[in-house]
Parts: structure tokens; sequence; C-alpha cells
């Protein structure tokens, strides 16, 4: 595995919402009704008790409360982080249906896995012990947000997981892909360190289908669980896509978030970020963020229609990001001073116009590569892997999948869910229950 | 606006509001500065011979983040000497002849109390507290609560006073007994012409967990202390209105016990008190409190067409009785107003685990009841939930009341979070209303005839 440098650009954006106090926690901890048969459960993807956590807080039993974190979902460090909990469990709130604040669930989260880890770092006393080996073994594809919990619950359960990672770094997006302002790839990595600490291997820099083979991996171990994510950032389809200053989204999201020495020239005045959805908010914010005076999000239809969250968009309004509807690029030309000319139709009124920039980035999806690695594993028009939904298992016996690959790209927290699903579906599987 | 000037015992005042014996009336600078903020009286700090106090001397109890729900000392009377004390009586009453100053005293013997007596009356002093109460310290050297839970002592050395004692005469009584009423009427018979109460409650306020010592922690050892706050306010509440009914007791009564806003004082009055006092509130928030409680109050006598406070003075008295003479036919039931709910569900769950299960939800409309679960409960009605309205803030989530079962006991009322979302409905029952009291002379007439 690589260590990454302190180099780096993401390392100059600071926490846009800082880990609480004793105090601030104690106060936002007492302010939960503590509801019965609470709304907020529900929209966790995880179904992580949620006012259980908070009282716990609140009586400053905090291991407790990150223990219950971390029995419904092993990846609560980085999930309090990254979650969207306005729209999940902050949004479904009973405070807000009565003029309050809603709960800041995420933070609270964040306080108590926090310091519970680092009492745990403290104390030598483990959250978890994994239970005596049964001799299982399981091999993940990809060592994202739902290989990683597939493999902790696992582990926990006395299995042996492998994790298969293409890339030199695991953790998957909450390494290269998480807005900086949300989590660094160093935090992330801790995550990793912490859940890999169960008992979880871990080979990287190695393709399945190139360095290894799918079969292979179904002869060497009682089950496969693909946890592959998403490909390459999608092109457009037009001329003069590729070429300098022309970057895929996560690519450079990536590069911001772990290359040394990466930085945005300030010669980069004016970026066209392509797309609506919340990776196109995101690079967004981050480049408007990083001090490009000019940035331009292109959607091809209105606001409204927008994938993207509503308050990630406010957000990156704030920083000066703006959006321009139902604009569809044609054309990409290099004008003789070396900028980049895009050619676009203007929907409303169906005119050609032209845009001039210094970077222009696609955020209009990635490819869905999980599909090649095996005919036998059926898959959707969408290039989507199809699961059972109770055992997110594939059309093969042996194979379940979880995460982007089966869904097309969703939250961390979905990922997590599917991995202890399918953790839980192999368990049942082989108890024969 | 209405008047506030009271007159208790030949004790007058601008107001009912007088701050209770205890730090915030140490010395004259501080009570100078409180007649200043408002307060139209003070009992100074207890007088006696002057004592040594131990450093680390409060405790507090917290109750979900808010501090100083109930406060706990083991500080003793007043450490200075009683010269100076006296000098800054005379100094106060000198500037303030309109406010009152009464001073609380505790020592032992009848030439002490005889002596201190006409000291307090030199210096001015509009009356005297014979502190009863106190539950720490100086009760183990025979003084404070150790003579308020002796009636007939307590009578004694309340007679010594009012025999030397040209100024009205306050016992202050300590709530650590069994029945408010013995003190209470042994200081009457004493010759007191008014009573206080409470002191402090004898408590110990909590425990370090790291070191096992209870708290306050002083050099790893703690005592038991005085307990007083907001917390103690339904205690004294009960222990005012024992004596105010009492036929027994025709003198007027000092509430003291919790009181921090002027809703609090004008409860205190209305169940007997014709001054009410205040200690924690200030040392949790300063003199300034006393604005709003004059204006408060004011506003509240107003509102309620009282043209002076002593027309509130034991208004509810007559209203408080025994559990036997309360109706029996009375009924009411809790009714849920949707549009107000957020769904919290803090009503099903605590009738469901905590009162009697007269409450249910759509997820579960029999939910106390259902398979395999129900430790041999059966149902007792079968509820279908209401109609919902689309207005309901808490939508699916709003529970529902089966009214033939509740109770009306108002505990769903009390949980809800949401102020007038779970209102208290009087059902007409058809029936006349009957006490326990008249149901069992009934039935012994029935027996008797």
């Amino acid at each position: 595995m690589d260590k990454l440098s302190e180099n780096r650009l993401e390392t100059r954006f600071s926490d846009a919402k800082p880990l609480y106090t004793d105090s601030e926690a104690q106060i936002e901890a007492n302010r939960c009704l503590f509801c019965y048969d609470a709304p907020c459960i529900k929209a966790c993807p995880t179904g992580i008790d949620i006012p259980a956590f908070i009282k716990k807080i609140a009586t400053g039993n905090i291991r407790g409360a990150a223990k219950t974190i971390f029995e419904a979902n092993l990846l609560g460090v980085s999930t309090a982080r990254v979650c969207p909990v306005e729209t999940l469990c902050a949004g479904a709130c009973v405070y807000n249906d009565y003029d309050k604040r809603p709960i800041q669930i995420g933070r609270l989260q964040r306080y108590a896995t926090n310091r519970a880890l680092k009492m745990e770092k403290q104390s030598g006393r483990k959250l978890f012990t994994p239970k005596k080996k049964t001799g299982k073994k399981v091999a993940l594809i990809g060592a994202g947000p739902a290989s990683l919990a597939c493999a902790a619950y696992l582990t926990l359960e006395g299995v042996e997981p492998v994790l298969f990672e293409v890339g030199n770094l695991p953790g998957g997006l909450n390494t290269t892909g998480i807005a900086p302002y949300k989590l660094q790839a160093t935090e992330a990595l801790q995550e990793v360190e912490w859940l890999l600490q169960f008992g979880i291997g871990i080979k990287t820099g190695v393709t399945v289908g190139k360095d290894i083979q799918l079969q292979e991996l179904l002869r060497d171990f009682d089950a496969v669980f693909i946890g592959a994510g998403l490909g390459k950032d999608k092109l457009p389809g037009i001329p003069g896509e590729t070429g300098s200053g022309r970057w895929g989204a996560t690519e450079l999201i990536t590069k911001i978030k772990t290359d040394s020495g990466f930085i945005v020239p300030d010669e980069v005045q004016q970026v066209l970020v392509i797309g609506g959805g919340n990776t196109a908010i995101d690079i967004a914010r981050e480049l408007a963020m990083l001090g490009v005076p000019e940035v331009n999000i292109l959607y091809r239809r209105t606001e409204a229609e927008m994938p993207g969250y509503a308050h990630e968009l406010e957000s990156a309004r704030k920083h000066g990001v703006r959006l321009q509807e139902c604009i569809v690029p044609k054309e990409v030309e290099e004008s003789s001073n070396g900028r980049l000319v895009l050619t676009v139709e203007n929907k409303n009124n169906g005119k050609l116009e032209k845009f001039e920039s210094d970077w222009l980035v696609y955020a209009i999806g990635q490819e869905k590569h999980a599909a090649r690695l095996s005919k036998e594993i059926e898959v959707n028009d969408k290039g989507w892997i199809v699961v059972d939904e109770a055992t997110r298992r594939t059309s093969h016996p042996k194979i379940y999948a979880g995460g982007d690959c089966i869904n097309g790209g969703k939250e961390v927290v979905n990922a997590v869910a599917d991995g202890r699903e399918a953790a839980k579906a192999m368990l049942r599987e082989w108890s024969g229950e | 606006m209405a008047d506030l000037a009271i007159n208790m015992c030949g004790i007058k005042s601008p107001n009912p509001f007088w701050l209770a014996s205890g730090p915030p009336t140490n010395c004259g600078e501080q009570i100078m500065r409180a007649f200043d903020a408002g307060w139209g009286g003070a009992v100074w700090k207890t007088l006696g011979d002057p004592i040594v106090n131990v450093s680390s001397r409060l405790g507090s109890v917290d109750y979900a983040g808010n501090r100083m729900s109930g406060l706990n000392n083991i500080e003793l009377i007043t450490d200075r000497p009683l010269e100076a004390n006296f000098r800054e009586i005379y100094a106060v009453k000198k500037k303030y002849p309109d406010h009152a100053v009464i001073v609380s005293l505790m020592v032992e013997s009848r030439e002490e109390w005889k002596e201190i007596v006409n000291m307090s009356i030199d210096a001015g002093a509009d009356g005297l507290e014979l502190n009863f109460g106190c539950p720490h310290g100086m009760c183990e050297r025979g003084m404070g609560s150790s003579v308020g839970q002796e009636p007939k002592v307590l009578e004694k050395i309340t007679s010594w006073v009012a025999e030397a004692s040209s100024i009205p005469v306050l016992v202050k009584l300590t709530p650590n007994v069994g029945d408010i009423l013995d003190p209470g009427l042994a200081a009457v018979k004493g010759g007191a012409d008014g009573l206080s109460l409470i002191n402090t409650i004898k408590s110990i306020v909590g425990v370090d967990l790291d070191n096992f010592v209870p708290l306050p922690s002083v050099r790893n050892k703690s005592t038991n202390g005085g307990y007083c706050g907001p917390a103690v306010k339904p205690i004294a509440l009960h222990m005012i209105a024992a004596l105010a009914r009492d036929p027994g007791v025709k003198i007027p009564i000092s509430g003291i016990g919790g009181i921090s806003t002027w809703r609090d004082a004008a409860e205190f009055i209305a169940l007997g008190s014709t001054s009410v006092q205040v200690c924690t509130a200030v040392m949790h928030y300063g003199y300034r409190i006393v604005e709003d409680m004059i204006d408060g109050l004011s506003n509240y006598l107003d509102d309620k067409g009282m043209r002076s406070v002593n027309e509130l003075i034991g208004k509810a008295v007559p209203n408080y009785t025994d559990w036997g003479n309360l109706d029996l036919n009375y009924k009411i039931v809790a009714r849920i107003n949707e549009e107000k709910c957020i769904g919290c569900q803090l009503c099903y769950i605590a009738c469901l685990d905590g009162a009697h299960q007269c409450i249910h939800t759509r997820q579960n409309p029999c939910s106390a009841f259902h398979g395999e679960s129900d430790h041999g409960a059966r149902p007792r009605t079968e509820v279908k939930p209401p109609v919902m309205h689309e207005s309901s803030a808490g939508g699916e989530h709003v529970p529902f009341i089966d009214e033939e079962e509740c109770v009306g006991c108002n505990l769903c009322n009390l949980v809800c979070p949401v102020p007038a979302c779970i209102e208290m409905v009087e059902q007409d029952t058809g029936k006349a209303p009957e006490s326990w009291n008249e149901r069992m002379s009934k039935q012994l007439g029935g027996f008797g005839g």
C-alpha cells in the first residue's frame, strides 16, 4: 500500500463541520427527544439506533455510543462525515416539523466514534474482538466501503476475508473521492487501518481478470464479493473532448486528494464543469474554494431536475459557483492563446453559444466496468450488476455484490449496508439457516 | 399597577421578594446592591459565634444539560465578626429605611440569645429569623436543624427570643421532619410572629465515581449538606400549604424553596406565603432576576384584576384538600392535536410502559397485546385508528388514544415536547360528584341504617 504525502492539495481545506468538543456534544445530545420508533433510524440505510447512541453520549457512555453505531455500521467513522444527513437521518428528525434545527446526527456520530477509538487506543481495550476462525474464506474485489464493510463484518464472525484492490490505496471513494472539507484521504485511511486490524487481508495493485482470474478466486474462496465501484469518468462524446485542460471529475478530485504536489495553476481563472450530479457540484465547489475565480456548472436540464442535492448546490453557490441551466456541450476547440472554447446549445432558445475557459471538467457519470468481470453475472441495461435485494447475491450462487456497481453510484452508507447484508447472507448460507 | 407592598407581622417591605439568608446576604455591600436591583427585603446571613468554613462547599444536580436544577451546600453560618455584621446592618438600614432587613440568628444559651437579639435590635433590624433549620455542621453542635427537629426545644428557645425581642420574630423551619405541623405549631406556641420555610433538605448531592468520594469533596472526604434550588420547590409548596391550611397556624408565612421566577413566587403566595425568599436563583444568575419577578408578578396581578398582592395570599389554600375529598366521578381523557403532533411517539411509549396502555400507533394499533409476547394481556378494546388529516406534521407517526381506556393520568401530556399538542379534555360521565369519603360515609350509613 502507498503512503500519502503531506504535500496534497486537499490539506488546504478545513473541516466544514469540525469535531464537537465534549460540551458541544453534550448540549446537542441533550436536545434529542429520544423518539420512540424514531424516523431517523428508518431513514438510515444501515439502521443505526440513533436515539440510543445519542442518549449514551448524553449520559457520558461514549464507548457504548460508539458500539451502538458500529454494530449497525462498521464504517461509522467515515459515514459520520460523508453521509448526506440532510436528506437521510437529520432530514427525518421530528424537529423539522417543529421549526427547530434538526439534531446534528452526523456530528454526534463523529464525536462518539472519534472519542471511542481514541479511548480504545489509549486503553488497549478493544471495541470488537473477532470470533474464533470458522475456516471460511471470502475474496472481495475492490477495497471501498462495500467490500470493507462486508470483510469487517465477516472477520468479526470468524471468516477470513482478502481484499483485492486494483489501485494502490484502499478505502475506495472515501480515500479518493470525498470532498476534502468533509473527509480527507489520511482520515479515510486511518479508518481502513482500524478495520484491517480485525484480521482482513489485502492485496493492492491487483486487477482481477488480469493479475488473477475470477475463476481462481471462486476456486480458492468460499464466496466472492464484488465491490468494484465504478470505472473511469465518462466523456460527452463531442469533438475535441480530450486534450490538455480537459479532465474527468473523479480523476481531478483524486489528484486533489491524493497526488503529491498537484496544484491548480494560477493561470486557471475560469473552469466549466459539465454535469448536474453531486460529483459536478463537489468539484465545482472544490475548485472555487481553491481560488479559481469563476466556476460554472453547465447542466443540460433545469435546476429542479438536477440529481445533485439542493443543500450541496446551495453550499457551492456560497463559495461562488454558478449554475447555467439547459446547456448542452457540442464541441471543444483550442483558441490561439491556448484557452478552450466550448460550443454549446442553449436549449432555452435553441441557439449555439460559445464559452471560453481554462479548464473543462466532465462530471457526467462513470463507466460500469464491473460488468466485464464475468459473463456469468447478470447485468441490467444500465450496466449495474443485478442482485437479490435481501441477500445481495448475484445470478452466480457464490458471488455477491454491493455498492456503486449495483446501484450506479449512491452513498457510502448504502455501500456499507450492502456489504453487511451480503456478509449476513453468506453466514446464513453456510449455517444452513 | 397592582400594589406589591406587604406587611408581614409588622415587617414592611415594598414588595414580597426577599433574599433568603445565605451567600447573597453575606455583607452590607451585597445587600445594598440587591436593594438597588429591586429586592424588597433581605434576611442577613445567619449571625452567631463566627465559624470556620471548609473549602469546596457546593455541589449541584445538573439534569439533561441544565445546570443547578438542585444545589447542595456545606457552608456554615457567618464567618465574619459580629461587630462588622452589625455595623453593616446599621449602615444598610440607614440608607434603605423602607426596605426590610431581617437578621437570621443562631446561638445556644438563653443568655447568648438575649444578647444577640438586643444587638440586632440596636443595629436597626426590622425582624429576626431564628435559624432552626440548618441540616449540616451546625446541627452537630446542637443548633440548627437539631433544634427544628425537637418541637419542645424549638418552642422553648422561641419563647426566650419572643420574650426578649421588641421586633417581629420569624422561626425558620427545617423540612427534615416527619410532619411539618409539629415544629410549626411548636413555634406558634412559643410565640413566633411568623414562620419561614423551608430550610435546606439534608442531602448528599453526588459521588465522584473516579475517587469514590461523595460530593462536594474536601480532601477526599465529604459530609451531608443542605439541598435547595428548583428541585425542592414541590416539597416546600406542600409544607407551606400544610401549615397555611391548619387552623392552629394564624401567623404569616415566608415561603422559601426553589423560587426562581415570578411564577414560582405567585404559586408560593397562592398557597399561603406573605413574603417569598430567594437564594439559589440569585446564586445562579445574580440580583438582576428580581426585575422580572416584580414586573411579571405585577402584570399577573393586573391580569387577574387584583389590586394588591395581598389579595393573592392563600388564594389556592382552600382548594388543597385530602385525597378522600376528591371527586371520583370526574373524568378527563387525553386528546392529541394531530396538526401539532411531530410524531416523536414519546406519549405512546410512556403510556405503554409507564401508564395504562391506552395510546396506540398506526404501525401497531394494538401494540401492547400483539401475538406471542403478550405476557397474558389481552386487548381490552379493539381500537381502529381514526382517519388522519393531511395537515398532520407528524404524518403517519401521529399516535391515537383509546378514550374508553384512558384514565386521564396526564403522563402523555407531561412527556409531550410540543406545547398544547396533547390536551386533557373533560368527559361527561353523567354521574354526580362523589368523593371517597362520601362513598364511605354512605356505606357506613347503609350498614348503620
